[in-house]
C-alpha cells in the first residue's frame, strides 16, 4: 500500500516508492537521492521513483536520477521510474537513462488531465 | 530530427542555467555542486567531479563529486610537467586513456579506473590553471562525440570562470585584511607617538605634568558623551593630547613662572596655538581637525579669545571641546601661581561661562558624563581615574551637578529634575 502522507515509504514486497515532486530539478533534489539511499540501506530491492507530481525534468534532475541509479546498482537493487510523462520518457531515452531503469509511462488520459 | 531538437533544448537549457548559476549564487560550494549536476545532467554522464587548483600547493582539491568511490582522493598532486602540459592543452577535454604518459595519470590511474573516468578537462582561465573537471562515461555507454566535447568545454569554461572569480575575491579579501592589519598597526604607532609627544610636552612644566594627557582624556569623554563615532572620539583624544605642542618653543621660565606672567611674557606664551598649528599642519594626521584644535583651543564663543578672536560658529567644534577640557584641567590642578579651585567654584565657572567662553552643549555633555558616573549609570570610572577619589567624593557633588545640569537645560524638564 502506498502512502501519500509522506514522500516515501517501504512496501511489503521490499519495494520503496519515492515521489520526485518538483524538488528534483533543484539542488534540494539531493534530498530525494539521500532518501533513496536510506531506503536502499534499509533493504529495499526495488526503488520506484514516482513522477506523478513532476512536470518536467531538467539537467539537475537527470544528474540526481543518475545518482539514484548508481546507488541502486551498487546495492543490486532495481530502479523503476513510474508515472512518467511521454515527453520525459523521450528525454530519458535520448540520454540513455532508460538503459539503467525501467520506465512506466503515465497513461494518456491521466496525461491529458495533468 | 525531433530527437536532435529535444537534445539541443535540454543541453542549452543546462548551459543557460549554468550561466545564471555562476553569476548569481553567493554560496560558492553550492554553485559548484549545482554546476556539476548541470554538467553531468546535460549529457547524462554517470559520474564526475570538479576540483579547484592550488598554485602554491600544486594540487587539485575536489570541490564537488558525484558517484566517485570513497577511496577517490580528495586532493590530487600535480608535478611541474603535468601543470605545463595542462596549461599547454588549455580548456579542452583530455582522454584519460590516451594521456597515461603524464605522471598525474600514472599516479592516480587506479582511482580513475575505479571511478570509470573517461575525460579530464583542465580549467585554464586567462592562461592560468584554476581547476579541473573529471567526467565518467555517458549513460548511453557511447563515446563522447565532438558535439559532446563542445558542450563540455562550454560548461567547463563557466565553471572555470566561477572558480577564477572566487580565487580573485579570496585574494582581494586577503589583501584587504592585510591592509586592515597594516592600518591598525599604523594607527597604533601614531597613537603611541602622539602619547609620547604629549608626555614630552608636559615634561617642560613640572606643574602641568600630565596636563596634555588629561586634556586628551577629557576631550575623549566629551566626544563620547556627544555620541561621536569611535574614530571621531579617537580624533578628539589626539587633538587634546597635542593641543599644547606649540609650547615646546616657549621658554621654560615663562611656562614655569611661579607668578602671574607680565604682558611681554604673555604675548610670548600666547603664540603657542599658532606655533602648534604650524608644527601639526604638515603632518598627515588620520584626523583632519587636529592642527585646528591646537590653533583655536584658546578662542572663546564671545570672540574674546586668541589668536584670531573668532566667534562661536567660526571656531571649529573640536577646538571648543579641547578648550573646555583644557580649562577644566587648569581649574582642577595646582599651578605655580594658583591652587586648584574647589569643586563648587569649578562648576559655577563652567556654568557661568557657558555661551561666553564655552559651547553650552559641550558643558552639558561634560556635566552629564560626570553625573552618570557618580550615579552609577555609567560603569566606567573615567573621571575618577583623572580627578582622584577626593574630588569625586566631594560632599554634595551629585546635587551640585544636577543643579548645574538643570540650569544648563532649562527647557528640558524631563531630565535631571531634583528628586531628593
Amino acid at each position: 500500500m502506498k502512502t501519500t502522507s509522506t514522500n516515501a515509504g517501504i512496501l511489503p514486497s521490499r519495494q520503496a516508492v519515492v515521489y520526485a515532486g518538483d524538488y528534483l530539478n533543484k539542488l534540494a533534489g539531493e534530498q530525494i537521492e539521500r532518501e533513496c539511499r536510506i531506503r536502499l540501506q534499509e533493504g529495499c530491492d526495488e526503488l520506484v521513483v514516482n513522477f506523478s507530481q513532476t512536470e518536467l525534468v531538467n539537467s539537475i534532475g537527470i544528474s540526481i536520477l543518475l545518482g539514484i541509479i548508481d546507488s541502486a546498482s551498487n546495492q543490486g537493487a532495481k530502479v523503476v521510474f513510474s508515472d512518467v510523462k511521454q515527453e520525459t520518457v523521450e528525454l530519458f531515452d535520448l540520454l540513455g537513462v532508460t538503459k539503467h531503469a525501467d520506465v512506466e509511462i503515465k497513461d494518456r488520459l491521466q496525461q491529458r488531465l495533468w | 530530427m525531433a530527437e536532435e531538437r529535444h537534445k539541443l533544448v535540454h543541453t542549452f537549457g543546462a548551459l543557460a542555467e549554468l550561466g545564471q548559476e555562476v553569476s548569481s549564487k553567493p554560496n560558492f560550494h553550492e554553485t559548484m555542486r549545482t554546476s556539476l549536476h548541470l554538467l553531468l545532467g546535460s549529457l547524462a554522464i554517470m559520474r564526475g567531479g570538479v576540483a579547484g587548483y592550488s598554485r602554491f600547493g600544486h594540487e587539485l582539491n575536489m570541490l564537488a563529486t558525484r558517484g566517485f568511490g570513497e577511496d577517490f582522493p580528495l586532493t590530487l598532486a600535480l608535478c611541474q610537467e603535468d601543470e605545463r602540459q595542462f596549461l599547454g592543452n588549455g580548456l579542452y577535454p583530455i582522454e584519460i586513456s590516451q594521456a597515461k604518459v603524464l605522471p598525474f595519470f600514472q599516479i592516480y590511474d587506479h582511482s580513475f579506473e575505479n571511478s570509470a573516468l573517461e575525460l579530464f578537462v583542465p580549467l585554464v582561465v586567462h592562461e592560468e590553471m584554476v581547476g579541473a573537471v573529471f567526467l565518467g562515461s555517458k549513460a548511453t555507454g557511447e563515446p563522447y562525440t565532438s558535439y559532446d566535447r563542445e558542450i563540455v568545454c562550454a560548461m567547463a569554461r563557466h565553471i572555470g570562470v566561477a572558480i577564477a572569480q572566487r580565487n580573485m575575491m579570496a585574494e582581494l579579501e586577503r589583501r584587504a585584511d592585510e591592509n586592515r592589519k597594516l592600518y591598525e598597526n599604523l594607527r597604533m604607532t601614531y597613537n603611541d607617538t602622539v602619547k609620547a609627544f604629549a608626555a614630552a610636552i608636559d615634561r617642560k612644566d613640572k606643574y602641568t605634568e600630565g596636563h596634555s594627557v588629561r586634556v586628551g582624556k577629557y576631550s575623549e569623554i566629551i566626544a563620547s558623551e556627544l555620541g561621536w563615532s569611535e574614530q571621531e572620539i579617537e580624533g578628539a583624544a589626539v587633538a587634546g593630547y597635542l593641543h599644547d605642542v606649540g609650547k615646546i618653543t616657549v621658554e621654560r621660565k615663562i611656562i614655569n613662572a611661579p607668578y602671574r606672567i607680565n604682558a611681554k611674557e604673555s604675548t610670548e606664551l600666547n603664540k603657542h596655538p599658532r606655533v602648534g598649528y604650524e608644527i601639526l599642519m604638515p603632518i598627515n594626521h588620520p584626523y583632519a581637525d587636529v592642527p585646528l584644535a591646537a590653533k583655536y583651543h584658546h578662542e572663546r564663543i564671545d570672540g574674546r579669545g586668541y589668536p584670531d578672536g573668532l566667534h562661536d560658529r567660526e571656531i571649529p567644534y573640536i577646538a571648543k571641546i579641547v578648550n573646555l577640557a583644557d580649562s577644566f584641567d587648569a581649574m582642577t590642578t595646582d599651578r605655580p601661581y594658583k591652587r586648584r579651585r574647589p569643586v563648587n567654584e569649578v562648576f559655577d565657572d563652567l556654568q557661568r561661562n557657558a555661551g561666553k567662553q564655552f559651547e553650552p552643549q559641550i558643558v552639558t555633555s561634560f556635566f552629564r558624563g560626570m553625573y552618570n558616573e557618580l550615579t552609577g549609570e555609567a560603569k566606567e570610572k573615567r573621571f575618577r581615574r583623572l580627578l582622584g577619589r577626593e574630588f569625586m567624593e566631594t560632599e554634595g557633588m551629585i546635587p551640585m551637578l544636577r543643579s548645574s545640569l538643570n540650569a544648563m537645560t532649562p527647557t528640558s524638564p524631563l531630565t535631571f529634575v531634583a528628586l531628593d
